[in-house]
């Protein structure tokens, strides 16, 4: 590190920056699929409002990190120009709407599986964003006050569908059940910690994930609870999504969103 | 009928665009319950900055007047125009009301 940069001002390490960007941006485009396919009307705006604050978040982070980046580097390059392997997003944004299937069977998109995702991340990235706003990195430090906001809101919108499928109908209880059982072994990948994650710790501009854990179980728990939810006991395989390793999901999630912008480079509208 | 009685009651949706302003209808919305119903305006109403404050009531507690009782309703009141605080002289002072 030369010395100029140290007298620079605390910034948060490009890849712990990718890696907060990619989640909001693989989880947005995937929420997104659900826009003129909403289960009624309102619910349809709801998950296209969701998905835009997302989306508006990576490009935040995206915007920041290309001016870290330098060479040229833009928000666009990054959000459509990387491969699946350079994506630090965390394996469970990139998941189908719906259970495991082999390969790339189509299934109907469920919304349970939807609502189940939503709700364990902004969780998680409710006390992500709060503890963030103490970032030593200013402009990370902004971004997460905004999100903070929004994501209240999303942790509000899925935690409230949580409970009313959850204690619904025999046929809604046991949908959002499955869906709890499918996603929750992807969040133990919340608990470990990437290199990337390491160095933004250590240098006071992240956040060590595992000092919110007790408050995030706390959260879960009571939601599950009120939801007439059982919580599965996850364990298993630990993805390592945030680290470049993805399910053969994601490449189908870039194929879409990148296709155009890989199509026409450089193209503007 | 039991289909009638699974779909989600309407709801009336006001907004408030700023402080001291009233709230305004500003239309309608299904809901499965009044704490639903605000989460959902807010999502559905609210996209571009439209208000401050919202309040939602279900439709079928609005009792409204009946489109061919408008002739003794509000004809009558057609030809008063000295009902209007028009014939005024209002002091400049006074500027615009």
């Amino acid at each position: 590190m030369d010395a100029a940069r140290q007298d620079g001002p605390e910034t948060a390490p490009l890849d712990y920056l990718l890696h907060l960007a990619d989640n909001a941006l693989v989880l947005g485009q995937r929420n997104a699929e659900w826009c003129g396919h909403g289960p009624v009307l309102e619910e349809d705006i709801a998950m296209a409002n969701t998905s835009l604050d997302l989306i508006g978040q990576a490009r935040l982070l995206y915007q920041h990190a290309a001016t870290l980046s330098g060479s040229g580097t833009t928000e666009d390059s990054l959000a459509y120009f990387r491969d699946a392997g350079q994506f630090r997003n965390y394996t469970l944004m990139e998941l189908p709407h719906h259970g495991p299937l082999a390969g790339t069977a189509a299934a109907d998109r469920d919304y349970a599986t939807t609502i189940a995702r939503n709700f364990l991340y902004s969780a998680l990235m409710r006390l992500v964003w709060a503890s963030l706003q103490d970032s030593k990195d200013a402009q990370l430090a902004a971004i997460a006050a905004k999100s903070l906001k929004e994501t209240r809101y999303h942790l509000r919108h899925a935690r409230d569908w949580l409970v009313r499928l959850g204690d619904g109908t025999a046929e809604s209880h046991s949908r959002m059940q499955a869906a709890l059982d499918h996603l929750m072994p992807y969040t133990q990948e919340f608990w470990t910690v990437s290199p990337a994650e390491a160095a933004a710790a250590s240098s006071g501009t992240g956040v060590d994930t595992r000092s919110v854990r007790e408050a995030w179980d706390r959260e879960v728990a009571a939601a599950l609870d009120e939801a007439t939810l059982h919580r599965p006991q996850p364990g298993g395989y630990v993805p390592r999504g945030k680290e470049g390793v993805h399910s053969e999901h994601l490449s189908y999630v870039l194929a879409e969103m990148q296709g155009l912008a890989r199509q026409h480079p450089g193209a503007l509208w | 009928m039991s289909d009638v009685s699974r779909e989600w009651p309407l709801w009336e949706v006001f907004i408030r665009s700023k402080q001291g302003l009233e709230h305004k209808h500003c239309g309608s919305l299904h809901a499965a319950d009044a704490r639903q119903a605000l989460q959902m305006a807010r999502d559905v109403y609210t996209r571009r900055q439209e208000g401050v404050s919202i309040w939602v009531v279900p439709s079928a507690l609005i009792t409204a007047s009946e489109p061919e009782d408008k002739a003794e309703f509000f004809e009558p009141a057609g030809d008063k125009i000295y009902r209007h605080p028009s014939f005024y002289d209002i002091p400049d002072e006074v500027g615009h009301m």
